[in-house]
């Protein structure tokens, strides 16, 4: 193992893992005010209407298919009977469909942050930072879908190297040979993702953490009290529940 | 039933002269900052206008508020949780802020540091959103059709004008208009809380006012759309949601909001209201819009009635705010003298900021045809006045004018009766009675809407701190009860048990006790000026004078009705 071996699928790896975490805790122990979306759709709502949905549906998207094709091991979808060819024609179209419309969201609201003046004025350094690990991202991203999957008539497979050693971190045995061979621009994905995860806790980005899913089961109307020591939300809300037509307790 | 007090206003636009003092004021203690420019929480209207931001009162564009499903069930007009969720990355009712205006200053450096020239210098408009020059000019303000200005292009682009275009005229002679001052509306039924996806909007249990957990706020953004006055604002410099607080600092001292302080009209009254929060939703259901108005009046519960007073107390109601309750202004006028109206009750929200119609101009248009209206005969007036009573009946009664007839025949038997008594020495009980009223209720509605004083307008109790944190102890105002001190801060000498644990947790009640109590602390023979001192702190004389006859006057309606 060289010295960048070392650095870059080792060192990288669980140095962003730690900063994520400590740099999350650290946030939302001390910095709840500035945790929010920062919308900006009050200056300029015009392309945002069809950009901000595309990007964040395609995104969550393409998280997920992250997910699938990192975390469950090859093995697995050969047993549940799914060949290796299905299985890159199913994730080439998903990941290829989620790209574009990533892509073409992405596109749209970097149009719209450089070209609105009332946008660019409300961008910080850490979100031109995070637009630029994006863009990286997103790109790399689709040429590896469409150049390295779909488009040729030898798809690698990347489940047979990188994500064993992205799961091997995760056993706190790092399995740097199965990096080893793997295009560069799998490698060079890899790398740039976990800059991104490093930094993460510190963008506008920890707005994913808040996706208020609670807002489906929660009664409408809540009271809170004046006093510090009683609970907030969960105790009162059920007695006004009343106004809002779910059922009390 | 389960009892609530809540803090309410009412404004009574027969005295609003529209120098928008309680936009300034209010502007100046909360939105005077980066990111807050274009919030008014309090903005005053000219009627008809188009409002601020345009057109909010159109809920088929904005949304806001809640309706009735075809199951009869109260749903938010924009939708519910799931759809909100679906749209959480692109708000589709969200106002962009030209809606409101775009915020800008000038380049007032221009003026001084221009090199000398023939023309005296300008200083330009600059946009506070992109500090740049504003190249097309100023495009829209706040006030921007401040009386009526622009009204002949714009005057039908006022949504309380549709239906009724014939009556509202913007021809100079055939024109009206008034002031609506508008702030939050403390909904008893707030559809902002209930857009909040993350909860962090709050209706505070004591006294009904509606807040933005700062910390919590998480920027989606549907408060704004949800509410259908359009009294949530986003502060893009933040990225969170801000509103009108009702000035909860200076409520919870007793003192009220800075726009009523600061009212030039004296048109603003605050005081409890006690309602029944097992029936705010089978109100706000209610199907007929026109029975809304009568359906939040049967929330609103009655402190003179002793039932009422008990269960007030079971809830846990301190005292002193049922005796507060029971001089509220803002019951006498909603409830006992049935002048006042809630804004739009159609949005189903039952507001809490209520109105009393303004009964002036009672000039008839038909005055240029020779027509002159008799003043002691007011009532067939009331048709014919300036204002038209359907334009009122839009904006304070669902359009039912029936119901604005109402009021304005009280008010008006009001000043025809106080104008016989006056001017013509004459006491006719007749003209009470037309408006079904008596002669005393005439003259205590005339008390309370002509020449009430700052304590009659503003009935506040303070906030209980012991239910909530005990401030002055955490601030250690008192210096003797400390662990292992001498103790007996506000307490009798010798009586308090010197020493820690208990003897504070006494000594605190006690202080707690004298600063609260109105009545009856002369029980206990000495007291140390010091804490005398710190009790009053706050409220100052006129608090202390306020409690202290309004103690004695309060005991003895509520011996006559027990």
């Amino acid at each position: 193992m060289s010295f960048w071996d070392v650095l870059c699928w080792i060192m990288l790896p669980y140095a962003a893992i730690t900063v994520f975490i400590v740099g999350h805790v650290w946030r939302y122990r001390t910095d709840q005010f500035n945790w929010t979306s920062r919308s900006t759709q009050l200056l300029d709502r015009k392309t945002l209407g069809w950009a901000s949905p595309a990007f964040h549906y395609g995104a969550l998207a393409a998280i997920g298919g992250h997910v699938i094709g990192l975390c469950i091991p090859e093995s697995w979808t050969h047993a549940v009977g799914i060949s290796e060819g299905s299985y890159v024609w199913i994730a080439g179209v998903a990941g290829g469909v989620a790209g574009l419309v990533t892509l073409a969201g992405f596109l749209g609201l970097l149009y719209r942050r450089t070209t609105s003046v009332r946008v660019r004025q409300r961008t910080s350094w850490m979100d031109i930072f995070t637009y630029l690990l994006l863009t990286v991202l997103i790109l790399m991203g689709c040429w590896m879908t469409f150049g390295w999957t779909l488009f040729t008539d030898d798809p690698y497979n990347y489940r047979g190297s990188i994500a064993e050693w992205w799961r091997s971190l995760f056993y706190f045995d790092p399995d740097v040979e199965a990096v080893h061979g793997s295009p560069f621009i799998y490698q060079l994905h890899a790398i740039v993702a976990w800059l991104f995860w490093g930094t993460f806790a510190f963008s506008r980005l920890v707005h994913a953490w808040s996706i208020p899913l609670q807002y489906l089961g929660r009664p409408y109307i809540l009271y809170r009290s004046r006093s510090p020591q009683a609970e907030p939300m969960p105790r009162r809300a059920g007695e006004v529940t009343e106004t809002t037509g779910r059922s009390p307790r | 039933m389960k009892v609530r007090a809540q803090i309410g206003m009412v404004m009574n636009l027969d005295k609003c002269i529209g120098c928008h003092t309680c936009s300034v004021t209010c502007k100046q203690v909360w939105t005077n900052r980066p990111g807050a420019e274009y919030m008014w929480f309090n903005d005053v209207e000219t009627k008809p206008g188009l409002g601020y931001p345009k057109r909010w009162q159109d809920q088929e564009q904005w949304k806001g508020g809640w309706e009735l499903g075809r199951n009869g069930k109260l749903k938010l007009k924009a939708g519910g949780r799931l759809k909100k969720l679906l749209s959480i990355f692109s708000n589709p009712d969200m106002p962009q802020i030209d809606d409101y205006y775009e915020p800008w200053t000038y380049d007032y450096d221009q003026l001084i540091k221009a090199p000398l020239s023939e023309h005296d210098p300008v200083a330009r408009a600059e946009s506070q959103l992109t500090g740049r020059r504003l190249e097309n000019g100023i495009q829209w303000g706040p006030n921007w059709d401040d009386n009526l200005a622009g009204a002949p292009e714009r005057i039908h682009q006022d949504p309380l004008t549709a239906g009724i275009e014939d009556q509202v005229k913007a021809t100079y002679e055939q024109a009206f208009m008034f002031y609506l001052p508008r702030i939050c509306e403390h909904c008893l039924n707030p559809s902002c809380v209930a857009s909040c996806p993350s909860g962090a909007m709050y209706k505070r249990e004591e006294d009904g006012i509606v807040l933005v957990d700062q910390e919590k706020c998480r920027g989606w953004r549907f408060c704004v759309s949800g509410c259908p006055y359009k009294k949530v604002y986003f502060n893009h410099n933040t990225g969170k949601a801000e509103k009108c607080t009702l000035c909860y600092p200076r409520i919870e001292q007793g003192q009220p909001t800075i726009c009523s302080e600061t009212c030039v009209g004296r048109i603003r009254y605050i005081g409890l209201v006690l309602y029944d929060a097992d029936r705010v939703e089978q109100a706000a259901s209610t199907p007929d819009e026109s029975g809304l108005l009568a359906a939040q009046q049967g929330v609103f519960l009655n402190p003179d009635d002793p039932e009422v007073r008990e269960q007030a107390a079971r809830d846990g109601i301190p005292d002193d705010w049922i005796r507060y309750a029971r001089r509220s202004p803002v019951y006498a006028l909603a409830h006992r003298y049935k002048v006042a109206l809630p804004l739009h009750p159609e949005f189903r929200t039952l507001p809490m900021v209520w109105y009393v119609p303004p009964l002036s101009p009672i000039v008839n248009t038909l005055e240029t045809d020779g027509y002159e209206a008799d003043p002691d005969d007011v009532f067939p007036a009331i048709d014919n006045m300036r204002i038209p009573v359907d334009y009122l009946a839009n904006l304070l009664a669902a359009g039912d004018s029936e119901v604005i007839r109402g009021v304005l025949r009280r008010l008006a038997a009001m000043r025809g009766h106080m104008r016989k008594r006056e001017v013509l020495g004459e006491h006719d009980e007749a003209i009470a009675a037309t408006a079904g009223m008596s002669v005393e209720e005439v003259e205590d509605m005339y008390r309370l809407l002509a020449i009430a004083k700052y304590e009659d307008r503003y009935v506040i109790p303070q906030a209980h701190r012991e239910l909530a944190d005990n401030l002055m102890e955490q601030q250690g105002s008192c210096g003797l009860d400390f662990e292992g001190g001498p103790g007996n801060c506000g307490a009798v000498p010798g009586k308090s048990p010197a020493g820690a644990g208990a003897g504070v947790r006494k000594a605190q009640t006690e202080i707690e006790g004298f600063m609260l109590t109105e009545e009856g602390e002369d029980d206990e023979p000495v007291r140390l000026d010091i804490i005398k001192m710190l009790g009053h702190r706050g409220d100052g004389s006129r608090g202390g004078s306020d409690g202290d006859t309004g103690g004695d006057g309060l005991a003895d309606p509520a011996g006559a009705a027990g």
